[in-house]
Parts: C-alpha cells; sequence; structure tokens
C-alpha cells in the first residue's frame, strides 16, 4: 500500500469575503483549522495614483488624497499639502492650521469607530458597527458642513484650508463632544470586558516590540506593542504642539491592545477637538501668497490682477521650485508619508505614497501562522486596513 | 367498510387535521420570529427593522418567502445532487416531527407517549445530519469546515443537555413531557434546578448554532458555513428548520424548568387564561434570549466552544446529576 500523503487544505479567502475588508485576498493553508500559510494577494483595487499624480497639478492631485484611505480622507490630503507647503515655503496661518488640527482628529474618530466596531462584527459581535455608524454619520455631517463632501472633501490644501468654517460649526462639534464619550462607554460595555471577546482576542497575533520595528509598523499597531512612537508628539507637524493630550501605550501587542489603543485615542482626539474648538484662533484659513492659493471671490470682481491670478492657479496651476521632501503625518492607521519629488514645473516630477496599511498587511502571515482561521479574521480586523491606500 | 372506516380512515383523517393543526401555526410562528428577530435587533441597534411591507412591516416574512419561492434553486456543478437537495429537506423534517411529543396544555399533545423525552432527544440529535450532509454534499471547502464544526459542536453539546434532561428526569419521576409538567405543580424546577435551567439554555444555544456559537455559519469567517451553496427555497428550509429549531427548544425549556402550560401561580385570574397561552408566553420569553444573546455577544472559536462543552459543562453537569440523585435518595423525596 503506498504512503499516505496527507494535504493541506488550500483556501482561497476573498475578495468577495466578507472579513476580507473590501478586497483582500488571501490564499490560506490550512491544517484543519490551523493556519499554516497565510499568503494575502493585494492589487485589486490598484488604480495607479502615484502615476497619475504626476500628470496633475499639485491642486488637482489633492482628490487622489481623499480616495487613498477613504475612512479618514482628510489625514491623507495633510501629509501631501504638507509637502507641498514645505517645498514652496509656505507659512500657513493660523486659523487655517487649528481647522486642519481639528478636522484630522475628526478623521481618527472617523476611522476609530469604523475599525474598532468592524474588528467586533470579524469577532462576530453585530451591535457594536451600528452603534458606531451612527456616530459616523454625524461626523461626517460636520465634514460636509466644511468642505461640501462627506467623504472626498479635497479641503487641505497647499497653503492652508480650502474655505473658512461656517458659522456655528464650532459650537456644533464642541457639543457633539459632550455626547460622543457615552456611545464610547456603550461600546466599551458591550465589548472590553466581555469574556468571550476577550477570549478572541488576547494573546492573538503578539507582535513584540521588536518584530513591530522589524515589520515596518505604526500607529496604534506600533503603540500597542509598547512603542511610543506618535508623530504628533514626536515630530508635531501643524499646531500639535500646542496641544494637551497622551498617546495610549499597549503592553502585549495582541488584537486586544490595539482594540484598547484606538478606544484610548478616540477620547483622546476628543480631547483634541475640544481644545481646539475653545483655543480656535481667528483670520485667514489659507495663506495670502496669491501664487498658491486663489484670491477671494470679491477681490477678483475688482481687481484685473486677482483675475489673472485666478486664472493662471486653474488652469497652468502653481509651479513649485525643484527640490524633494518627505512629509509624514500621524494617520488614525500609522505614519503616512508622502515622498515628493519637485522639477520646478507645475506638476510633481514624483509622488510617493507611504501606506501604513502596506506594511501591517505585509506581517499577516507572521502574525496568523499557527492561529486558528477564527484567529485570522481577527488579525485582519486589527491590523485596519483599507484597500484604497495599501493598492493605491 | 365500516370498520376500515372506523379502524383506520378516521384516525388518520384526525392525525392529519392534528399535524395540520401543530405544522400550520408553526411555520407562521416561525415566519414572525424571523420578523420578531430583526425588530427586536433593530430595537438594540438604534434602527428601524422591517417597516415597509404592510403595517409595520408585517408582511414582510411573507414578502420573504415569496420572493425565496420564486427564485431558482442553483445546484453547483460538483455538488452531488441527491444529498444536496435531501439535506434541507432532512433538515426541515426533523426540526418538525420533534413537535409530535410537545404538550401544549393538559392532554393537548399529538403522541402522548412515555418516552417523550428520549424522543426529542433522539430527534434533536438527527438534525446534525442535515447539516452534515448538505456541508459535504455542496463540495465546497467553506461548506465543508461548517459542516464539521457543526458536527463536533452539536454532539459536544449533546451530551450536556442529556445530563440534565436526566435531572429533570429524576425529579419528576417520568419520561412522559405531560407528567413532567405536571412535576412542577408547585414549584418550577428552573427554582432547584437553576444551574442546570443555565446550562441547558446555553446548550440549547449552541445546538441551533445561535450567536455566541453560531461557528457553523458564522458569517465573518465561512461566509454562511454550511449552506454557504444553497439557494432559494433549499435555503429558506434550512432557515425555517433553524428558526423552528429555536422555537423548538424554548418550548422544551419551557416544558422541563417553566412549568409547560401552568400558570406561575395557581390562584384565580392567573388560572383563568388557558394553558397554551402560558405556553406560547414562555417560549416567546425564551426565544427573546435567544434574539438579545445574538444582538449583545461575539462568537466563540472552534477549540473554545468545544473546551466549554466538554471540561465545563460536562463535569459540572455530571456532577449536578450525582447531586440531584443524592439529594433525592437521602431526603427522602422518591
Amino acid at each position: 500500500m503506498p504512503e499516505q500523503q496527507i494535504k493541506n487544505l488550500t483556501m482561497n479567502f476573498g475578495p468577495q469575503h466578507p472579513a476580507a475588508h473590501g478586497v483582500l485576498r488571501l490564499v490560506l493553508e490550512m491544517d484543519g483549522e490551523v493556519v499554516e500559510r497565510a499568503d494575502p494577494h493585494i492589487g485589486l483595487l490598484h488604480r495607479g495614483t502615484e502615476k497619475l499624480i504626476e500628470y496633475k497639478t499639485y491642486l488637482q492631485a489633492v482628490p487622489y488624497f481623499d480616495r487613498l484611505d477613504y475612512v479618514a480622507p482628510m489625514n491623507q490630503e495633510h501629509a501631501f499639502a504638507l509637502a507641498t507647503e514645505r517645498l514652496l515655503g509656505l507659512k500657513v496661518p493660523a486659523r487655517g492650521q487649528y481647522i486642519r488640527v481639528l478636522y484630522c482628529e475628526i478623521g481618527r474618530l472617523l476611522n476609530h469607530l469604523l475599525n474598532v466596531t468592524t474588528f467586533a462584527i470579524d469577532i462576530g459581535a453585530i451591535t457594536p458597527a451600528l452603534w458606531g455608524f451612527e456616530e459616523r454619520e454625524v461626523l461626517m455631517e460636520f465634514y460636509e458642513r466644511a468642505s461640501g463632501a462627506r467623504l472626498h472633501a479635497a479641503y487641505f490644501r497647499p497653503g492652508g484650508v480650502h474655505q473658512d468654517l461656517p458659522a456655528g460649526l464650532l459650537d456644533d462639534i464642541h457639543k457633539y463632544c459632550g455626547r460622543l464619550p457615552k456611545v464610547i462607554d456603550d461600546l466599551e460595555n458591550l465589548l472590553t470586558e466581555n469574556r468571550i471577546f476577550k477570549q478572541r482576542t488576547v494573546d492573538i497575533g503578539i507582535v513584540d516590540r521588536k518584530d513591530a520595528l522589524d515589520w515596518g509598523f505604526s500607529g496604534p499597531m506600533l503603540r500597542a506593542s509598547g512603542v511610543a512612537w506618535d508623530l504628533r508628539k514626536q515630530q508635531p507637524y501643524d499646531t500639535y504642539a500646542d496641544f494637551d493630550f497622551d498617546v495610549p501605550i499597549g503592553k502585549t501587542g495582541d488584537c486586544y491592545a490595539r482594540y484598547l489603543v484606538r478606544m484610548e485615542e478616540m477620547r483622546q482626539s476628543l480631547r483634541i477637538i475640544r481644545q481646539a474648538c475653545e483655543k480656535m484662533p481667528g483670520g485667514p484659513v489659507v495663506t495670502d501668497d496669491r501664487k498658491v492659493a486663489p484670491p477671494p471671490r470679491a477681490e477678483m470682481k475688482r481687481s484685473m490682477e486677482a483675475l489673472i491670478h485666478h486664472f493662471k492657479l486653474y488652469t497652468e496651476g502653481y509651479h513649485v521650485p525643484a527640490g524633494e521632501t518627505y512629509a509624514a503625518v500621524e494617520a488614525p492607521k500609522g505614519e503616512f508619508g508622502v515622498y515628493l519629488v519637485a522639477d520646478g514645473s507645475n506638476k510633481p516630477y514624483r509622488c510617493k505614497i507611504r501606506a501604513p496599511g502596506f506594511a501591517h498587511l505585509s506581517s499577516l502571515d507572521f502574525q496568523s501562522k499557527g492561529h486558528m482561521l477564527a484567529d485570522a479574521v481577527a488579525i485582519i480586523g486589527s491590523m485596519d486596513i483599507v484597500f484604497g491606500e495599501i493598492d493605491r | 367498510m365500516l370498520m376500515f372506516w372506523n379502524g383506520y380512515a378516521l384516525p388518520t383523517v384526525i392525525i392529519v387535521a392534528q399535524v395540520v393543526a401543530i405544522v400550520v401555526p408553526l411555520m407562521l410562528a416561525v415566519a414572525y420570529l424571523t420578523y420578531a428577530e430583526r425588530k427586536v435587533l433593530a430595537a438594540m441597534q438604534l434602527r428601524m427593522g422591517p417597516n415597509v411591507v404592510g403595517w409595520w412591516g408585517l408582511l414582510q416574512p411573507i414578502a420573504d418567502g415569496l420572493k425565496l419561492l420564486t427564485k431558482e434553486t442553483v445546484i453547483p456543478s460538483g455538488a452531488n445532487r441527491l444529498l444536496f437537495v435531501a439535506a434541507p429537506m432532512l433538515s426541515f423534517i426533523l426540526a418538525l416531527v420533534a413537535w409530535a411529543v410537545i404538550p401544549f396544555s393538559a392532554g393537548m399533545v399529538l403522541a402522548n407517549i412515555n418516552v417523550g423525552v428520549l424522543y426529542l432527544f433522539a430527534i434533536s440529535s438527527l438534525g446534525v445530519y442535515g447539516i452534515v450532509v448538505a456541508g459535504w454534499a455542496s463540495n465546497s471547502k467553506y461548506a465543508f469546515l461548517g459542516a464539521l464544526r457543526s458536527a463536533a459542536q452539536m454532539v459536544s453539546y449533546e451530551v450536556s443537555i442529556g445530563f440534565v434532561i436526566v435531572t429533570v428526569i429524576m425529579c419528576a419521576g417520568s419520561m412522559n413531557l405531560s407528567k413532567i409538567v405536571e412535576a412542577q405543580k408547585h414549584v418550577w424546577f428552573f427554582i432547584p434546578l437553576f444551574p442546570m435551567f443555565i446550562v441547558f439554555f446555553i446548550s440549547g444555544l449552541a445546538e441551533t448554532n445561535r450567536t455566541p456559537f453560531d461557528l457553523a455559519e458564522g458569517e465573518s469567517e465561512l461566509v454562511a458555513g454550511y449552506f454557504v451553496e444553497y439557494s432559494s427555497m433549499t435555503f429558506a428550509l434550512f432557515y425555517l428548520g433553524e428558526y423552528a429549531n429555536m422555537i423548538l427548544i424554548s418550548a422544551m425549556t419551557a416544558v422541563l424548568f417553566l412549568g409547560g402550560w401552568l400558570p406561575p401561580i395557581d390562584i384565580a385570574p392567573l388560572n383563568w387564561i388557558p394553558g397554551p397561552v402560558w405556553f406560547a408566553l414562555k417560549i416567546a420569553v425564551g426565544l427573546f434570549f435567544f434574539l438579545w444573546a445574538r444582538a449583545t455577544l461575539p462568537r466563540y472559536r472552534y477549540d473554545q466552544l468545544m473546551r466549554l462543552g466538554w471540561k465545563v459543562f460536562l463535569p459540572f453537569s455530571l456532577l449536578w446529576v450525582a447531586l440531584t440523585a443524592g439529594v433525592l435518595v437521602y431526603g427522602g423525596l422518591v
């Protein structure tokens, strides 16, 4: 009798799988329920963003950043705006910077609400998602009132933000800061001390400090592994240095620690938002350099020069002096960076985007090896991946 | 001729009429259990639930049923056609036949057999076949994994359910379900046997593949588990079977622990209400807990579920069997 060969079960997980978080395709090699190898296949949402940006003026490139991590669009725009401003040597007025900080933190709330609650769905708890999405709706309305769009805002532009906040919006945001903690408490009631939730997440997908650094982790993934690294504190950009907030650090580096870090980050974001609403200075929201930012509409009606500026800005765009720079922001998912090379023309010569999710996803095999299928799903949920930014 | 009529035909007609009288309300109850589930979940999740078809969405389950009836039954190319079609039927039939021994009120039972509990136990053990056959016949890896999980799960929890039932039988001194209910005239069994009541209910969740034990169909892992390849009425039969089983487990809980059709206290206004109403109310309470669990709890992992079944519930219920037996014998209650 020939020797029996035991073949591993190869499973195709996704891209239409409900826990694939978009279009992740995994080829799983499994020994029964135990994952032996997880091979992520990416590229199903590749749109060639980086190449497209090379053929667009700097202003036209902004909307592409909304479409990367579409869960927290403005945070991406922020990195591009910072890079361009650095090359142009621009200074953004204080109000513009405060508005950016305010909306970056709203973006963080949007992202963490989505991630934490969909993570709960991956674990099997369906209710948190519906509670979380109720709040996301309110936050997206704040997006809409500022920029006119709920998702693809194109609001942070090189030089500041597109337009000033409408009257009353700051009061509403400030009022809302009093309501959200209650919802976060409710979510924590359902999950944090839930025995089943803890059994499913504690000690699952442990990444220690060294591994986290080796795999290029950033953001909550890195902090959950015990590395105190947050670009908002370490390399403050815009006015983050003026704000009083804490950076939560996890100890264990497992899925549960990542969940806890995100929950606490939401509370800290609320602190920042509250401070931003209270400290918000007056004045212009965008630089008065007419070579970069368009003149106000009223001025165009009277000044020929302003009209010419407007025409030039919206046809040719502005020229950026030759040079290169790397600007990174602490996006909700981690370090989101833009490496921008300018050749003196009105279009970027190269725009490399560093998406945090890409590094996190690459460690999936490392994290899920030896765990069960259900744990692999939990790990994917805790990594907070969005394919807009991974596939670009 | 008359003898044939009196001896065979008439009893057959009566039995068929009784069966119809049980199955039709049961099917309606299943349909409206899906409605109740959606409404209760919606209320817990800050949503509206179905509210378009009919008044307050009351016709939604009917519309869903009609939709499924008109759909095409897709049979995957690699599937075993016979078993693929037979599996949902098996599931559904087994979910229905169990109702033959459930007493709705004093004397209101289709088959008042003396081994009613054993019959129920046997039927619910067979239920796993529908799932295993479906998972195997679909020729899909997801369905196959779902079937494996489900088989393991139902077998493990059957054991502790068995011991729970043994304690109830010991206390009641009969395996006839009507006698078990009547034995609870003075005190419902869930009071003296409270821990076993909890074990039974949790095992019932596992037995019916409901949250937090729904990993046979675990949406976020196995997409839909064993019925991932099913569509149209074959899918609907699984669904009806699952919900009929939920009602059955609630009915068993009511019969074994909550005094079946008996009112809470045997005094004037309460015992005017007919038995079936009390019974239905108790079932409804049980079902609400099923839905509540679904809205609240995450899902267990396969190995954790097995550990809970074999290492916690089994020793615990075994201990309680011994304890109950000891109390009954030495307390002179037998």
